[in-house]
């Protein structure tokens, strides 16, 4: 066993903190604790993470693992997972987790030479961002019961229908849409996936206030939209597989283990430097226990990012589909008691959204209402134990009707 | 980065499950604990010939010198075995104490009786406060003619019962604490098991003028609690190991009764809830073992591994209580009897939670270590 970095993986990663360190000097004041939050939610934010974007796609880091062919620097799993280690400590934007994370994974898979000629180029230049056309009210963990339509006339697919939950719906430029092509399919059976414009005639996008008031995500409502037929992606009727597929082009999670593990620094410097009852918070004996709790959970965590790029360079890819639902799984739930034991130990002053007085410039009470999302979006908590239950120690799986 | 064992490692691993397997079924481990020794003599006579006792030891003391990690892997066999021995105390503990702080006389007369499976020894360092601490340590070691003489009361001494010698850890006066090496026939020397939730030996050892010589202080006078501090740094992880191998056979045979025992005409396996508590489970022992073996690789790099230890035996505390206590649950009322082997590993996820620390210990080390 060996846990080293090569000499070239420690180059590369003193390159990316190299740049990091420096752009992050150049994000907004209230920048926050960056992830879909920071990006959406304001006009600066987004701002910011196209400037991110554009920078990273002058040296080919949203192309990373990408065939050179492409535009991409075939880049090893474990440089790549360096790369997330490293951008998720500085929450640095501007990889497009629907464009970069999911997209452009999917046309490598499965897009015919003409699209990935024509869509992957401005993915990989930090031009195109996009939006995820997946869940609807009525299909949210049982995403294949989707029932919006994109029914085939002449050069177009004629779409219908209602999505939600669609994060950042109202900044980007485009979609990846899964919908029924087959009528009288049910199911997994009878879906296409599609790239789309969102300033197609019929596209209503209207906004979902987060429980604190911030616009992250939107309901997109379709009313007769045409879409070309050259950007049906894949094969017609088999859009599950190919979504599967998706879902599976997980990163390692690096990021939200040493995205933790930058905040937990901060915690511990705000309660070595903040004082209560005559003596510094971090001599409080609560105080210390919730902070050591924490440092072993994301120390224990991070080693599942590791063996995710393991498993994944050994293409064993039955173990990587369970580490990667451990991963997500565990990274999510300690994100909310990170959230829950920074704002404890901050007292009352917990509870504070901006302004002078509130620590840390109220990022961890922010972080206690958006991380509640985490362990509901990419597959809720319930479904990766259920993967994990299913894959990776073989307990029956449920039977649908 | 290669996360995966050598082929000599598994081979390893192979051989210690094969022998475990056939020597020490689970009924015999009942029977060892219910025996007044503790202790099967006849195993350990068997388990001496196979190499294991003088596994890293350093060479020129008749051992194999193999790095720790491969120990690490002999220790999760034993674990998911829930084999009773006095392996951990006397190679483990005892062998790395005389490696750490014994002269070369003394490494030279007792690594290779330990080696050869000829001499069991136990360590008696916690006192009746129950304090993991340096100031847990008071047992008077008074100088005189020679050498020194002991009074006092051990507690928590494991296989001070069987052992043929002890290492009593005492302090002398204001010179601070040093570490004796015992005869533990000694007259003035007496036991008492104490009945614990293990089944294991360990033992109040009472000391009355026990007289040492100047020749069995182990290192210097002043010197014990850093020799202990260097013992528990490897002793942790070899424990950590055995734990999580112990969480290891929990989950493998809940999983395999959850797919067999049915309820409602359907395989409990089947239902939701046992489902989410098998992936707890299952997390909890993954990234348990997967920060285990990444404790064990720096620690044979020769890096500092102060704080990891003891967020890893924090980590395996808590988990392999976790683990096991939901394995009974899975189990249903089976589970709580003395005939099936869940038992076996819940009681000892209580019962290895205390050796080489408990959770509190360590988190309170962990914070200072962190500069809290």
């Amino acid at each position: 066993m060996d846990f080293k970095l090569t000499e070239k993986e420690e180059a590369l990663k003193k390159e990316f903190e190299t740049f990091f360190a420096a752009e992050m000097k150049n994000a907004p004041a209230d920048f926050g604790n960056g992830g879909i939050e920071s990006i959406y939610t304001s006009d600066e934010g987004f701002e910011f993470h196209k400037y991110m974007a554009r920078k990273l796609g002058e040296k080919k880091w949203l192309s990373l693992g990408w065939p050179k062919e492409y535009g991409g620097l075939e880049a090893t799993i474990m440089e790549q997972v360096i790369f997330d280690d490293v951008r998720g400590y500085y929450s640095a934007p501007g990889v497009d987790a629907f464009a970069v994370g999911m997209f452009a994974p999917t046309l490598l898979a499965g897009a015919t030479e003409e699209q990935k000629q024509r869509l992957l180029p401005p993915i990989a230049n930090g031009e195109a961002y996009y939006c995820q056309g997946w869940s609807e009210p009525d299909a949210g963990s049982d995403l294949a019961s989707v029932t919006t339509t994109a029914i085939r006339e002449g050069d177009h697919y004629i779409v219908n229908g209602q999505k939600t939950w669609t994060t950042g719906g109202h900044k980007a430029e485009f979609m990846f849409l899964l919908a029924r092509t087959d009528p009288d399919s049910k199911r997994g059976k009878g879906l296409s996936v599609f790239h789309l414009r969102m300033d197609l005639p019929g596209i209503e996008v209207r906004p979902l206030a987060f429980m604190d008031g911030k616009h992250v995500y939107n309901e997109v409502f379709f009313k007769d939209v045409k879409i070309p037929a050259d950007d049906l992606i894949g094969v017609e009727g088999e859009g599950w597989n190919l979504t599967r597929q998706t879902m599976n082009f997980e990163r390692s999670g690096a990021g939200g283990f040493s995205g933790a593990k930058k905040m937990l620094e901060g915690l511990i410097e705000y309660t070595k430097s903040t004082k209560r009852d005559g003596q510094p918070l971090s001599k409080d004996p609560n105080a210390r226990r919730k902070m050591v709790e924490l440092y072993i959970a994301s120390e224990v965590g991070k080693t599942l990012a590791y063996k995710i790029a393991w498993l994944h360079e050994k293409k064993d890819f039955m173990s990587l589909i369970t580490a990667a639902s451990e991963s997500k799984l565990f990274s999510t739930e300690l994100a909310q008691q990170l959230a829950n034991y920074a704002t404890e130990i901050m007292g009352p002053y917990g509870q504070l959204e901006h302004g002078e007085w509130s620590p840390l410039g109220g990022s961890m009470v922010e972080l206690y209402q958006f991380c509640k999302g985490a362990t509901i979006y990419a597959g809720t908590n319930e479904i990766q134990r259920n993967l994990i239950a299913w894959t990776g120690l073989g307990l029956p799986r449920l039977k649908f009707k | 980065m290669n996360l995966d064992y050598t082929k000599e490692q598994d081979m390893l691993r192979k051989s210690v499950d094969e022998f475990l397997s056939k020597e020490c079924p689970f009924d015999d481990v009942r029977e060892i604990e219910d025996s007044e020794s503790g202790f099967s003599a006849a195993k350990w006579k068997k388990m001496a010939k196979l190499g294991w006792m003088e596994l890293y030891f350093p060479e020129e003391y008749g051992g194999l010198g193999d790095p720790f990690g491969d120990v690490a892997i002999i220790m999760e066999e034993m674990g998911k075995k829930a084999f009773p021995s006095p392996f951990f105390s006397t190679v483990i503990q005892c062998g790395l104490i005389l490696l750490a702080g014994g002269s070369d006389k003394q490494k030279k007369e007792l690594l290779p009786k330990i080696a050869a499976g000829k001499l069991i020894m136990s360590l008696a360092q916690l006192e009746e406060e129950g304090s993991y601490r340096a100031t847990g340590i008071n047992l008077p070691a008074q100088r005189a003619a020679g050498g020194f003489i002991l009074n006092g009361i051990k507690m928590f001494a494991m296989d001070a019962n069987i052992a043929d010698k002890l290492i009593v850890a005492a302090r002398v006066g204001e010179e601070g604490i040093a570490l004796f090496l015992v005869d533990a026939k000694d007259p003035g020397i007496n036991y008492t098991k104490m009945d614990a939730i293990g089944k294991d030996n360990l033992c109040r050892v009472t000391f009355k003028d026990v007289k040492v010589g100047d020749g069995d202080l182990i290192g210097g006078v002043g010197e014990g609690w850093e020799i202990l501090e260097q013992m528990a740094q490897k002793a942790t992880l070899a424990k950590c190991a055995e734990m999580l191998g112990g969480c290891a056979e929990s989950i493998e045979m809940t999983n395999a009764y959850a797919k067999q025992r049915e309820q409602y005409s359907t395989p409990i396996g089947g239902f939701q809830a046992i489902q989410h508590y098998m992936a707890d489970m299952q997390i909890a022992y993954d990234t348990s073992l997967y920060y285990m073996q990444k404790v064990a690789w720096m620690m044979d790099e020769g890096m500092d591994t102060t704080k990891e230890l003891s967020a890893l035996k924090a980590q395996v505390n808590e988990k392999f209580k976790f683990i096991t206590e939901r394995a009974v649950q899975i189990h249903g009322g089976i589970g709580t009897t003395r005939e099936f082997n869940i038992g076996l590993f819940y009681r000892r996820a209580k019962a290895h939670e205390y050796i080489m620390g408990d959770t509190d210990y360590h988190y309170a080390k962990l914070a200072e270590a962190l500069e809290l």
